[in-house]
């Protein structure tokens, strides 16, 4: 019995911490629409500056509770500066591209605190008071955990009375709702913004102070938390703070006691039990439906079909890259193999998001299958490398038409956080399963067949099959389906008023965009030789949306030069020391300076080359 | 007080107005005739900084307006009703006040919650409900005393009489009459023409995007061709 109720305090204690991450988050979101994934930046360098405050202050109870909270007004301080000067210029750019410009700062803020407080894990000293255990029916309990049990309810009635009772409160629920009604009241929506985001980011600059006698404190900590933040924020439903803070208890709890009958499934239970919930309540717990106002989104520019001047210039890039294992050294031509793969990957899912209108964050997931189900075949099986090739999309195939099948319920971010959780999933269970996957060690020596195992012949072959995965996506693109697909995506209500079945376009949609993705996959394996989980991780997903964003959605181009542009800037920076940093200066420029993408803005630049010259 | 001149506007590629003019006096009572994607919502949400995409000119006591953004829009004393209401359902009655409160302005009259509550009395009575919770009418007049909150000293009112009870549009039509004795200028949005006589002193009828009329109610009786091509369905 003892053993239980420790257990259960352990799990509330834990659902504190992520409540307060995840109510900032979910603040946030619910006023600025900003997926926000700088959170976990937040959350850890509220961590790093109370171990820095503790320990040079050491001023006893005093010391610790006022360094806690010098931590979470500090990092509100950050949320400010970055608010102002990225995420305000933006507000009318795309959504995504705002997740890809908060993406920028975890890169730079990473680089940042590992070039202030060095690469070490540091490790924070017991909260002064409350550094004992007591002991309830016999189990030990640490003080702290129950110091943290009581913080986060006070935390919630903290917020609860700030909404309901200050006129602020009461413009950032009335914001939630419509914002751009907010601003035809005369009230400065950019002021509430950047007051919502120091406050989200205080509270997470919060959840990571307290966090420091319980972990050590770590370069880890920001992505490791946001995946969780994220789904409780979702569960609860986006820009419901009690909706929080239930999911938080919920997802502790049951992680609590779950991780008694099968220790393994910490990993994936959160995204499980999002997908769950989602599917039965498709706004989360809490959460309603946006009012369809106060949309910032441009409508969608028509794709068009590539003019006769541009199909030249197509052809003649084909062409070169063709010609090219001619000129170059081997180690450029394994580059360009890198390129293609990139290149299909984003093609297929700039096809999901632009064609299909539906925003992936975890397109990694069926790459990774396609690799998986070829290294397997090959080294499981015994398959030849042409078998294993067609084993590997017909596998992403598979996964997409389950996974899709969920998803398609959904939209908007609610889609996109359950296209995560079903890669989070995938992942999780690949990296668990060691007998079969080799888990983190990954699958080794996945060569291509003696005949392909030059890197000149395995050029062509990669040439062959990404360009035809690629071509084969345009065809759709402007095919019936696609104009169909493409029917749904502006007005789903129009297309179902002409009987068209959405969802199973949408289905067959996603199915296709995962089946070229696990073309990717094979296609990288064979060139690597390996695989290793990361191939479905978060952080694929993301380089994929960067490569789409980056090109610029509108155009049929876009993905293609945002791969190339991904692909190289990488193998240049990747070099470096603080490559992050850097490389989240670039997106951060590009973000900023072309908030079309790199398609829009060499468009412009030609245009403006153009005005010149006339 | 307005005056609009040459104004276009669109949603994307689609050209909503193809260079609409109009202009309303101090204290006067204009109604803007149509039929449904006339262009009469798209001309308010133009004046109002809420479709992006214009041209022309929107001038308001002079000063030009257009291209502002809405929230300095409304302070200079543009008061602005939507179609589809827009209350904030989870909020309270006395919270959706709140939202549109603004100090007070020269040259306008002053709203209190109380005045407000008596020129409005169901709604006194619900003021701890939730706004989701009223009726539609009960919702139109919310949205109007929200907009009343910031003392505009202009109000656009897209179609308050769309979608109510006839005893409220009765209702509707004694608080227009108040606010043009409070001193307030008002444009009204309508495609109920009946109602538009009763409460306003001239009208415009807007076709396609394009003005096709301005004059009195009595020369618009006067012909009533005008209001078959224009206005009837
Ligand atoms: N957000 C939008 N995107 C694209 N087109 C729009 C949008 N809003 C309105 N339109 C189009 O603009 C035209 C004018 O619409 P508007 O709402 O101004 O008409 P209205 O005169 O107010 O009509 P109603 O009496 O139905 O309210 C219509 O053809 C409509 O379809
Ligand atoms: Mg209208």
């Amino acid at each position: 019995m003892g053993f239980y109720l420790a257990q259960l305090l352990t799990g509330l204690a834990n659902a504190s911490s992520l409540f307060l991450i995840a109510s900032g988050l979910s603040i946030i979101f619910g006023v600025t629409r900003i997926v926000n994934f700088a959170h976990g930046s937040f959350y850890m360098l509220g961590a790093y500056l109370a171990y820095t405050l503790v320990t040079t202050l050491q001023g006893g109870i005093p010391g610790y509770w006022f360094s806690v909270l010098a931590a979470a007004v500090l990092v509100g301080g950050i949320g400010l500066v970055v608010e102002m000067t990225i995420l305000r210029r933006i507000y009318r750019a795309p959504e995504l591209f705002q997740l890809v410009a908060t993406f920028g700062v975890v890169l730079i803020v990473q680089d940042a605190t590992l070039a202030i407080w060095g690469a070490e894990d540091l490790l924070g000293p017991r909260a002064p008071g409350l550094d004992r255990a007591v002991r309830l029916m016999g189990e030990p309990i640490p003080e702290y955990d129950l110091a943290l049990i009581a913080i986060g309810p006070a935390v919630l009635a903290a917020i609860w009375l700030v909404f309901h009772r200050t006129r602020w409160g009461i413009l950032v629920r009335a914001a939630t709702q419509d914002r751009e009604m907010v601003g035809a009241l005369g009230v400065n929506q950019a002021w509430l913004f950047s007051a919502a985001f120091v406050l989200g980011s205080a509270l997470a600059g919060l959840g990571g102070a307290l966090q420091i006698p319980r972990e050590a404190v770590s370069l880890q900590m920001d992505l490791s938390i946001i995946g969780e933040a994220f789904v409780v924020v979702v569960i609860g439903g986006m820009g419901s703070v009690t909706g929080a803070f239930v999911a938080a208890v919920l997802i502790s709890v049951l992680n609590a006691f779950a991780i008694l009958i099968f220790p393994q499934i910490s990993i994936v239970l959160p995204f499980v039990v999002m997908a769950a919930v989602l599917i039965v309540r498709p706004y989360g717990l809490f959460g309603r439906p946006g009012s369809e106002h106060g949309g910032t989104e441009e409508p969608e520019q028509p794709l068009r079909l590539l003019d006769q001047r541009s199909t030249m210039v197509l052809l003649a890039l084909v062409a070169m890259l063709a010609f090219s294992p001619a000129v170059v050294s081997d180690f450029t031509t394994i580059l360009l193999v890198d390129v293609m793969v990139a290149t299909l990957f984003a093609v297929s899912l700039h096809f999901m998001m632009g064609v299909g209108g539906m925003v992936s964050f975890g397109h990694a997931a069926y790459f990774g299958v396609g690799a998986y189900a070829a290294a397997m075949a090959v080294k499981v099986l015994g398959w030849g490398m042409l078998p294993a090739m067609a084993l590997g999309p017909v596998a992403a195939a598979l996964a997409a038409l389950f996974f899709g099948w969920f998803c398609v319920r959904l939209s908007g971010v609610y889609l996109a956080m359950l296209t995560m959780a079903a890669a989070q999933i995938l992942w999780g269970v690949t990296f668990q399963w060691q007998d079969v996957t080799g888990g983190d060690d990954g699958i080794l020596g996945v060569w291509p067949d003696e005949w392909a195992s030059s890197d000149r012949v395995y050029f062509y072959l990669a040439l062959v099959l990404c360009l035809g995965g690629i071509w084969l996506l345009r065809r759709v693109a402007h095919s019936p389906f696609g104009y169909t697909l493409r029917g749904v995506r502006d007005s789903r209500i129009r297309a179902e008023a002409i009987g068209i079945d959405t969802r199973f376009h949408q289905w067959m949609g996603f199915t296709l965009a995962g089946t070229l993705a696990g073309l990717a996959g094979v296609v990288f394996v064979f060139s690597k030789g390996s695989v290793f989980p990361d191939a479905l991780s978060i952080g694929h997903s993301i380089d994929g949306l960067i490569m789409v964003l980056l090109g610029g959605i509108h155009a049929l181009a876009g993905p293609v030069y945002g791969a190339m542009a991904m692909v190289l800037i990488e193998d240049w920076v990747s070099r470096l020391d603080y490559w992050r940093f850097i490389f989240g200066g670039i997106i951060l420029t590009v973000v900023l300076l072309a908030p079309d993408g790199l398609a829009g803005g060499v468009r412009r630049l030609i245009q403006l080359v153009r005005r010149d010259a006339a | 007080m307005l005056e609009i001149d040459g104004l276009t506007a669109r949603y994307g590629r689609a050209q909503i107005l193809n260079g609409v003019s109009l202009t309303l006096g101090d204290n006067e009572v204009v109604a803007l005739l149509g039929r449904n994607g006339a262009g009469k919502s798209t001309t308010m949400k133009s004046v109002m900084g809420l479709v992006r995409q214009t041209g022309g000119s929107i001038r308001h006591d002079g000063q030009e307006i257009r291209g502002r953004a809405s929230h300095t829009i409304c302070r200079a004393g543009i008061g602005y009703v939507p179609e589809d209401r827009r209350i904030f359902g989870e909020l309270t009655v006395e919270e959706n006040l709140e939202v549109g409160r603004r100090p007070a302005r020269e040259g306008a009259p002053q709203w209190t919650t109380e005045h407000l509550f008596q020129l409005f009395p169901n709604l006194a009575e619900r003021r701890r409900n939730l706004g989701k919770q009223l009726s539609g009418g009960e919702q139109q007049m919310l949205t109007i005393a929200r907009t009343l909150m910031g003392n505009p000293s202009l109000v656009l009112l897209d179609e308050p009489s769309e979608g109510i009870a006839p005893v409220i549009v009765e209702q509707m039509a004694n608080v227009i009459s108040e606010l043009k004795r409070e001193g307030l200028s008002v444009l009204i949005s309508e495609q109920n023409l009946h109602f538009a006589r009763e409460v306003s002193d001239r009208a415009y009828i807007i076709e396609k995007g394009t003005m096709r009329y301005e004059g009195k109610f009595s020369d618009l009786d006067a012909n009533p061709e005008i209001s078959t091509k224009y206005l009837a369905v």
